[in-house]
């Protein structure tokens, strides 16, 4: 089966709120362009699409449909969605490839965030029976998840604060980011709670944005960019949609999808964490040790595009690899609450 | 349960002192969610009805409220049931200072993995408790029973410490045996509503803007050409934005058409009445409209027709401007010249 790599990647500015629709059109257009320009590939040259977003954000059924014209889909391409962070239509399009029905595939996410209320939308991912009926906001059950590791000593509020700290600091580095800058820990401190026991920096911007990523066959690759970055593994894993049953300090499922790789060597981690405590649950479960960079585009805590931040954290890991500044790089995305879904994926230099 | 929906619509109006703005206006979505609820869900819900709560053994032997219908560990099917009590204790908890519509409670209140007395794992749900210095982990929680319970998870109003005064008098109800409608719960219904700020495109603003003036303005691919009305934030064949404005006349021809002949809930017109693809002279995309002004049975592929627009004073935003088209009994157009547009 063949090799798959990252050949191009591009992100629209993660922002507050756009002026544009929720089909992400206004976002999808130029960064089609910009990966096009870097590969040097037309439309015509892609095998497959797939794309991640959701009604709900949008307010609308079927919304993924009218961003197909993003891609100028007629005459009519090899097409599909899911209904979910991108990070999970790339993993459909990654089986394309190894399959070789496909020797090339563009991956897209993308959300507008500002249209709705974000934290009650996305009450609505929850249990419909048990759970969405009391419209419990994400924000408040992350709280939850927060408070039983302050409690029992695994995380201290200084932690949380030092984690959104260093993204902040990091994020300078991003010019898609929408947070950046050096804040003191003891400043983030003093600020009142949100959500107690979660502060505003504990928790991700609402952002509009959008994500868009080329993969190839690692013998298309070579062909296409100095240096593309190989997946040499995938893998997914979910825990039970039960907030009560799993012990929610831990990641089960995300140390599953760890165990499954070959972990060794990881220079560089982009997590997908929304909430500062999950960049520590995520680690702990990956096992990234201090030797490991966490994050060096500030992460979600500074711009968190709805259904695409995942694929971006896997196109900033192979940005890395792309621009020959590391030669083992981890992704992580999540999808779902407090950490319900995960997806882990290693990235290496075409060897 | 019909009289819960609430009718979307958007009603886009125009911002004066920001013109190159696209349209935006608030979009408010209703509906029902109705779901069936199996063996499982069913008995807890039903319990519920009763002011009982009743929870699951798993393969571990642990009690699961709410109730699992498949076990988290092993995936078997699920169906020990366990009473348990409407009492215990905080897990987890945080403070939500501003509640959102929909919430058990609507003054602040904590959110809190309540593990009851009897069970193993814990349910997410309400406390009334005034301020986040009344709220502890460990703390002792009980249930406030809604006064009329129906068989849903909301029947668990919200819980209360469970030290405090107990306020609440309503009777229970009689059990679901006995009740006049006898059936158990078979299906649970949640209203949904949600509020976004709708934005239709910077194309799609010209060609509302332009419907207030009685203008039907079109857009022009830049690449291939094409005049799309509505215009379109791409064109599906190039993936670009258009671009050029093009002003169409109101005349063109029925590509495609259907005859309506069953009534539905909000039907402004008596049936039999044509839905008809009307494609504008210029355009090459059609777009939906009504037909009428002749006999349904006379319309046909080809046909010319020209809008009907309603009385200035009552033009917004629109395509509701142009009420129907009608025949203007010029020659049908043939065949082979919109072929490629159907």
């Amino acid at each position: 089966m063949p090799d798959v790599a990252v050949v191009g990647f591009a992100q629209a500015p993660n922002v507050r709120s756009t002026p544009g629709t929720t089909n992400g059109v206004e976002m999808l257009v130029p960064i089609f362009a910009e990966v096009f320009e870097r590969t040097g590939l037309s439309k015509e040259d892609i095998g497959f699409w797939c794309s991640g977003s959701s009604d709900y954000l949008a307010g609308r059924a079927f919304s993924f449909i009218a961003a197909v014209d993003a891609i100028g889909a007629f005459p009519p391409i090899h097409e599909s969605h899911v209904e979910m962070d991108a990070a999970w239509a790339l993993y459909e399009a990654w089986l394309k490839i190894r399959m070789g029905e496909v020797e090339t595939a563009l991956v897209y996410g993308f959300g507008k965030s500002s249209a709705g209320q974000l934290r009650r939308v996305l009450a609505l991912q929850m249990d419909p029976y048990v759970v969405a009926p009391l419209w419990p906001d994400s924000v408040s059950v992350a709280g939850i998840q927060a408070r039983l590791g302050l409690e029992s000593g695994l995380w201290s509020e200084k932690d949380l604060a030092e984690v959104a700290a260093r993204s902040r600091a990091d994020a300078a580095g991003n010019p898609a980011a929408q947070l950046s800058g050096t804040v003191e820990v003891a400043e983030l401190l003093d600020a009142p709670y949100f959500a107690d026991p979660l502060r505003a920096h504990d928790i991700a911007p609402i952002t509009d944005g959008a994500a868009v990523l080329v993969l190839a066959s690692a013998e298309r690759a070579a062909d296409l960019v100095d240096s593309p970055a190989v997946i040499t593994g995938i893998e997914h894993r979910v825990d039970s949609p039960a907030l009560g049953v799993r012990d929610l300090t831990k990641s089960p499922s995300t140390a599953a999808a760890g165990r499954a790789l070959d972990l060794d060597g990881v220079e560089v981690a982009e997590l997908h964490a929304p909430f500062t405590h999950q960049e520590l649950i995520l680690r702990d479960a990956l096992g990234l040790g201090d030797q490991v960079r966490i994050n060096p585009s500030g992460g979600v805590l500074t711009g968190n595009p709805m259904f695409s931040a995942g694929l971006a954290r896997i196109g900033e890991a192979a940005n890395r690899i792309l621009d020959g500044s590391a030669r083992k790089t981890l992704a992580h995305a999540t999808s779902g609450p407090v950490l319900q879904q995960n997806l882990v994926a290693t990235l290496e230099v075409l060897s | 349960m019909a009289d819960l929906a609430e009718k979307s619509r958007t009603c886009f109006t125009q911002d004066v002192s920001a013109p190159e703005l696209p349209l935006s206006a608030p979009l408010n979505v209703g509906f029902d969610y109705t779901r069936s609820v199996g063996p499982v869900l069913g008995r807890f819900v039903d319990a519920l009805r009763e002011r009982r709560v009743e929870g699951v053994r798993g393969s571990d032997g642990r009690v699961h409220v709410p109730p699992l219908e498949y076990d988290p560990v092993t995936a078997e099917a699920l169906s020990e049931f366990v009473p348990v009590a409407s009492e215990g204790e905080i897990v987890s908890w945080s403070w939500i200072a501003e509640p959102v519509d929909g919430q058990p409670l609507s003054r602040p209140f904590a959110w809190a993995l309540i593990r009851l007395d009897g069970a193993d794992t814990s349910m997410l749900h309400a406390v009334d408790a005034g301020s986040p210095s009344n709220v502890h982990t460990g703390q002792r929680v009980r249930i406030r029973w809604a006064d009329e319970t129906v068989g849903h998870i909301r029947d668990i109003a919200y819980f209360v410490p469970a030290d405090g005064p107990d306020t609440e008098t309503t009777e229970p109800p009689p059990p679901v045996a006995k009740r006049e409608d006898g059936a158990p719960v078979s299906v649970v219904i949640t209203p949904i509503h949600l509020r976004y700020e709708h934005s239709a495109s910077p194309e799609e603003s010209r060609y509302l803007r332009g419907l207030a003036e009685g203008k039907l303005i079109g857009q022009r691919c830049p690449s291939c050409e094409k005049v799309y009305i509505p215009p379109r934030g791409a064109c599906p064949t190039d993936g670009v934005p258009t671009t050029d404005e093009v002003e169409l006349p109101d005349t063109g021809i029925v590509t495609t058409f259907c005859i309506v002949n069953v009534p539905f809930l909000g039907q402004k017109i008596k049936p039999p009445y044509v839905a008809a693809y009307i494609l504008l002279d210029g355009a090459d995309i059609a777009f939906l409209h009504l037909v009428l002004g002749c006999d349904a049975a006379d319309v046909r592929m080809g046909m010319r027709v020209r809008a009907v627009w309603k009385p200035r004073d009552e033009w917004w935003t629109s395509l509701e401007n142009i009420g129907h088209f009608e025949p203007t009994g010029e020659p049908d157009a043939p065949y082979e010249s919109f072929a490629h547009h159907l």
